[in-house]
C-alpha cells in the first residue's frame, strides 16, 4: 500500500491513522529553534467524524487509505440495508448500512444522485447533492394573499424531513430544499 | 496544462505594497548598522562544508571541483556563521550581513527553504548586550515596548507547568503524548520532547503574551554558545526573541574554545548518524580560525521574512516573499 510522508500531506488526503481512515483537513509546519521539526495535523476520522489533531515527526509517513467517492443512484431499501448502484453504466451495487446513511436518511429518494464514499470497496458514509427535490406529504393548508414575507410553518416531505416553508406551500407540491442547511429554497413547477 | 494556469503562477504571492515595505526595512537595517559602525560583508552561500547541527539538513550542490576542494559538490550554506567568524578571527571588528539562507525540508506557514537572515557579530559583547541591541533594532521597526527576558526555566514553569531541567525524559514523554500519540512520545529524547511542548505549549502562550526574549537555554541545547554553571545547573548563553509568538531570531555568546567545537561537531555526528542522516564534515577552516583565535563576541541570526511578517500583520511568509518556493 502506497504511503505519504508529512512533506505531502495536503488538504483532502485520506491516510490511516491508528487503523482508522481519516481525511487530513490542515497541515503546519514548526520548529522551535534549532531543534527538531515537527508537523501538527489536523485530520478527520471518517467512521467517528471526529476531528483528531496529532503531530508527526517531519518526514515520517502514514499508509494510504483506500478511501475513494463514487456517484451513486439511491435504489432501495430492505430495511437492514440501502442499496445504491454505481452511475458509470456498470450497474453494481452496493449495500450500505445504517450508520453510513444515518446523516443522509432524511434527503434519500430513490433514482437521486448520491456520493458514496467507499473504504476498502465498502460504503462508509453517503452525502446528499447540495440541493434536493421533495414533495410536501404534510402541512397546514395554504392560505390566500399570503405572501413571501408572510412568515413560515413547517412542512413534512415525502422523505420524513421537516422544513420551515412560507405560508402559502401546500400538501403535494414539489420543493428544492439546501442539504447543507436543510432550508426552503423555492417551489418546483411541475 | 491550460493558459490559466501558467498565468496563475507567474505572478508573485506577495503585494507590491509588501515588497515597498521589504525595501524599507532593508534601508532601515543598513541605516541602524551605519549609525553604530558596523561593517556590511558579504560571505559565500554556497561552500564545501554544511553544518552538522542535527535539525538542520543543508541543501547540497553539483558543481566542478574548484582547485583546493577535497570533493565534488558543495553546500548552500543554513547561515554565513562559519564565514563570519572567519572573518572576526581575521579581525574585521563589528560585522553584519543581510544573507540569503537555505534549509531544506523547511516548508510551511512560516517557513520556507530559502530565506532572508540578517546575522550579526559583536566582539567583546555578551549575550545581555546583544539582547539590548536586539531590541533597540527590532523595537524601532515594529514601534513595540522592549521585550522582557524570561528564562527557559522559566518559560516552561509558566507556560507548560514543569521544570525542564528537573523533569525526567518519562515525565516529559507522558506530557507529549497527549500531542504526538504514544509510540511517537516513546521515541523522543529528552531535547526533542522540550522541543514537541516549547512549539506546542509555550510559543502559542506567547501569542498573547508581550515580546518575550528566551534565555539561558538548557545546555544540551547549546549549538555554538558558551555554557556555564548556575545553581548547579548548566545553562547556555543563547537567546531568542519571540514576538506575538513568532519565534524571530537565535543568539549566542559564541563559543570561541577550538576543542570544544570540535567536540560538538562530533556529538553533532553522532547524533546525526543515530537519526539516519548523512555525517557532516567538520569545517577544517572554521576550526582553524578557532585555533588562531576569535575574539569574544556574541551574534545573533534574525529572520528578516518574519520581521517583515510583524511589521504588516501578515500570517503566512508567501505573504511577504515574492516568490515562495512553490513559484520559484
Amino acid at each position: 500500500m502506497a504511503s505519504y510522508s508529512t512533506n505531502e500531506f495536503r488538504s483532502g488526503l485520506k491516510v490511516l491513522l491508528d487503523g482508522d481512515p481519516c481525511a487530513i483537513l490542515e497541515n503546519e509546519f514548526v520548529k522551535p529553534g534549532k531543534g527538531q521539526a515537527f508537523n501538527r495535523v489536523k485530520l478527520r476520522n471518517l467512521i467517528s467524524n471526529r476531528v483528531w489533531e496529532r503531530t508527526f515527526k517531519s518526514g515520517d509517513s502514514l499508509e494510504a487509505a483506500d478511501v475513494m467517492d463514487q456517484d451513486m443512484e439511491y435504489l432501495y431499501t430492505d430495511g437492514e440495508f440501502w442499496h445504491f448502484m454505481l452511475t458509470d453504466g456498470s450497474f453494481e451495487q452496493y449495500p450500505a448500512d445504517a450508520n453510513a446513511v444515518a446523516d443522509v436518511l432524511k434527503w434519500l429518494k430513490e433514482q437521486d444522485v448520491y456520493t458514496v464514499t467507499l473504504y476498502n470497496g465498502t460504503p462508509l458514509s453517503v452525502s446528499p447533492p447540495n440541493f434536493v427535490e421533495l414533495e410536501v406529504v404534510d402541512t397546514d393548508p395554504g392560505m390566500k394573499g399570503d405572501t413571501a414575507q408572510g412568515g413560515t410553518k413547517p412542512a413534512t416531505l415525502s422523505t420524513g424531513a421537516v422544513v420551515n416553508v412560507p405560508l402559502f406551500i401546500n400538501i403535494g407540491e414539489v420543493l428544492k430544499v439546501d442539504t447543507r442547511s436543510g432550508e426552503y429554497v423555492s417551489r418546483v413547477k411541475s | 496544462m491550460s493558459s490559466a494556469d501558467d498565468s496563475a503562477d507567474w505572478r508573485p504571492s506577495a503585494s507590491l505594497e509588501s515588497l515597498k515595505s521589504r525595501a524599507m526595512q532593508l534601508a532601515y537595517v543598513r541605516g541602524f548598522f551605519a549609525d553604530r559602525a558596523v561593517l556590511e560583508v558579504e560571505t559565500p552561500v554556497l561552500a564545501r562544508c554544511g553544518v552538522t547541527e542535527p535539525n538542520l539538513d543543508s541543501i547540497g550542490a553539483s558543481l566542478t571541483a574548484p582547485p583546493g576542494w577535497e570533493s565534488v559538490g558543495g553546500w548552500l550554506q543554513t547561515s554565513p556563521e562559519y564565514h563570519m567568524k572567519r572573518l572576526l578571527a581575521a579581525g574585521s571588528g563589528p560585522v553584519f550581513q543581510v544573507a540569503r539562507a537555505f534549509r531544506d525540508g523547511e516548508w510551511g506557514g512560516r517557513h520556507n527553504p530559502e530565506f532572508s537572515l540578517l546575522e550579526w557579530y559583536r566582539p567583546g559583547f555578551d549575550d545581555e548586550q546583544l539582547m539590548t541591541e536586539v531590541a533597540d533594532l527590532v523595537c524601532g521597526w515594529l514601534d513595540l515596548p522592549r521585550p522582557r527576558r524570561l528564562s527557559y526555566r522559566r518559560c516552561f514553569l509558566d507556560y507548560a507547568g514543569l521544570d525542564p531541567f528537573t523533569a525526567t525524559r518519562g515525565e516529559l514523554a507522558a506530557r507529549c503524548e497527549h500531542w504526538v500519540g504514544q509510540s511517537l512520545a516513546s521515541e523522543l529524547d529528552r531535547d526533542d520532547c522540550l522541543d514537541v511542548l516549547m512549539s506546542h505549549e509555550v510559543e502559542p502562550a506567547l501569542q498573547s503574551e508581550p515580546a518575550t526574549f528566551i534565555c539561558h537555554y538548557p545546555g544540551s541545547q547549546a549549538a555554538l554558545a558558551r555554557t556555564s554553571v548556575k545553581d548547579g545547573i548548566t545553562i547556555a548563553h543563547r537567546f531568542e526573541l519571540y514576538v506575538q509568538g513568532v519565534e524571530l531570531c537565535n543568539g549566542y555568546w559564541e563559543l570561541t574554545e577550538v576543542n570544544e567545537q570540535r567536540r560538538r561537531f562530533a556529538a553533532d555526528n553522532q547524533r546525526r548518524e543515530h537519526l539516519g542522516k548523512p555525517v557532516m564534515a567538520p569545517d577544517r577552516q572554521l576550526l582553524a580560525a578557532l585555533a588562531s583565535g576569535l575574539p569574544a563576541c556574541a551574534g545573533v541570526a534574525l529572520g528578516l521574512d518574519r520581521l517583515l511578517m510583524l511589521k504588516l500583520a501578515k500570517t503566512r511568509i508567501s505573504e511577504v516573499v515574492a516568490f515562495p518556493i512553490d513559484r520559484a
